[in-house]
């Protein structure tokens, strides 16, 4: 519960979630969500969820950003938005 | 469009602020969500159930009827990944393999495959390249994850863990395997038909453990009924009802993620994936 | 316009939280591709997790798993060992609300099974139009 450690990781989260949704490459924007999971669970951690941290750092950052990179994949690269 | 969806979440975004201004301070302990019903869980679950994890006590006990609708959604989000992407394997006319030894590529017609698939890779539009290091890295440490995820779910009661992380660990242990080899090699240990067999079994051994306690003669889910099969005392047969059902969450959550990589990395077809 | 800017200093936090939900929500409304909208939704789900698991802090407080002393050697690990040595006192203010925890859970599990249906949902759109730009699809389907 250190406020500087969570000051820190919440302002990385914002910017990991405007960038991924920002960038024009699929495959940028799935390991930018990766990113972005693997930060939330820093987050709970620090904040003593570490349950809710667990779960994340295995389903979100492990599982989800696999299914996403499969996705792209299996359509296309390119975005023009 | 984009102008649009500005101003809705700007809108959107000053009510909430405004109405986010009335909620209680960072850190009290005296808000309203700890006053009036977690004191009792946090002060009565080592009487009640003797698991001094209050998050898996609470989870598979207390509010053990929502965990198995939960494992049930599961079920149906691999059945719908299934149903909407999986199709019959198409009569290919003619394939092209190399033989890694020598690096001699044949074209094979009809029905007739090769017979020792492990010197010999197919060359499709998806084809991945072969590499020594990283299959053979990932031999080494596929055992240990799932040793560990067996720990993870036996330990749910006295550190943070429980059936669904187990369950993930597991089949992101099957999922590795998967992309470091091939993954044909990886459906040939573990088929689609077993996953799909395992996740239902899942669920059924939560509903089933809740059906005993019915046959049991108390409530549906009420795990203090097994205490003539654990030894006669209420509460650790509560304890090892939460295990039971742990169990059951962990196997199902395995065989979906893995039920779902296998139709989401192939397109359906399953024959070449990541 | 002093005191609102007090308090949304004091309440900061939820102002945070706020923003990375309107994040979400504005990927999920005003962008054309539709994975980009699909990354938006996952964005949405973990902001409001982050919301519901940061209302469960206390300050000082440790994790919600009940410290208990080891019971001696030679003692059978019983439930009333167990309860005799850990009920020594279990203040409420020295442990983090469990509850939102609980229910959070279950909204990482979902939420996953979601993006896995959502994901097959966009490669068959792929299969079947040849693109993902959704104005691109609303084309197709005026026009064929």
């Amino acid at each position: 519960m250190i406020w500087q450690l969570d000051l820190i990781i919440l302002l990385l989260v914002i910017v990991c979630a405007v960038a991924a949704i920002r960038v024009r490459d699929l495959l940028s924007a799935t390991l930018l969500l990766g990113a972005y999971s693997f930060l939330m669970c820093l987050l709970w951690a620090v904040m003593g969820a570490v349950d809710v941290a667990f779960t994340e750092a295995t389903v979100g950052a492990g599982v989800s950003t696999v299914f996403c990179v499969a996705a792209v994949f299996h359509t296309t690269r390119r975005t023009k938005d | 469009m984009k102008i649009l969806g500005k101003l809705t979440i700007l809108l959107c975004g000053v009510l909430l602020m405004v109405f986010a201004m009335e909620f209680p301070d960072w850190g009290d302990p005296e808000s309203p969500a700890s006053t009036h019903l977690s004191p009792y869980f946090i002060q009565h679950t080592l009487e009640d159930t003797a698991v001094p994890n209050i998050v898996t006590s609470v989870l598979a006990d207390y509010r053990g009827y929502d965990t198995m609708f939960e494992t049930t959604v599961i079920l149906t989000a691999g059945l719908a990944c299934f149903l909407l992407l999986r199709i019959e394997r198409k009569k290919v006319h003619h394939r092209y393999y190399r033989h890694v030894p020598t690096g001699v590529s044949l074209r094979m017609e009809g029905d007739k495959f090769p017979k020792n698939s492990a010197v010999f890779q197919r060359m499709d539009a998806n084809w991945v390249p072969y590499d020594f290091i990283i299959s053979r890295t990932c031999r080494l440490i596929i055992p240990f994850i799932q040793i560990f995820a067996l720990y993870v779910v036996a330990h749910g009661h006295h550190s943070p863990g429980g059936g669904f992380q187990g369950g993930v660990l597991m089949g992101a242990s099957v999922i590795l395997f998967a992309i470091s080899h091939n993954l044909r090699a990886a459906i040939k240990s573990f088929s689609e038909k077993t996953a799909a067999l395992f996740s239902v079994t899942g669920v059924f051994i939560y509903a089933g453990t809740g059906a005993l306690c019915l046959i049991f003669g108390e409530v549906f889910l009420n795990y203090s009924a097994l205490a003539p099969l654990f030894g006669n005392d209420r509460v650790m047969a509560r304890s090892h009802g939460i295990l039971m059902v742990e169990i059951g969450v962990a196997v199902a959550v395995t065989a979906v993620m893995i039920w779902i990589y296998y139709n989401l990395s192939s397109a359906g077809k399953q024959d070449e994936g990541l | 316009m002093e005191s609102i800017f007090s308090l949304v200093i004091a309440k900061a936090n939820y102002v945070a939280y706020i923003i990375l939900m309107m994040v979400g929500l504005y990927a999920m409304i005003a962008k054309n591709n539709l994975i980009k909208k699909i990354v938006g939704m996952s964005i949405f789900q973990t902001a409001i997790i982050l919301f519901y698991v940061s209302i469960g802090c206390k300050r000082g407080a440790t994790i919600p798993i009940l410290e208990h002393h080891a019971p001696p050697e030679g003692v059978a690990h019983g439930a009333e060992k167990v309860v005799a040595h850990a009920m020594d006192a279990i203040r409420v203010a020295d442990y983090i609300n469990p509850l939102p925890h609980v229910l959070m859970l279950t909204a990482i599990v979902v939420g996953v099974a979601t993006l896995g249906v959502a994901l097959a949902l966009a490669i068959k759109v792929y299969k079947t139009y040849g693109t993902l730009e959704e104005d691109e699809i609303n084309q197709q389907l005026r026009s064929g």
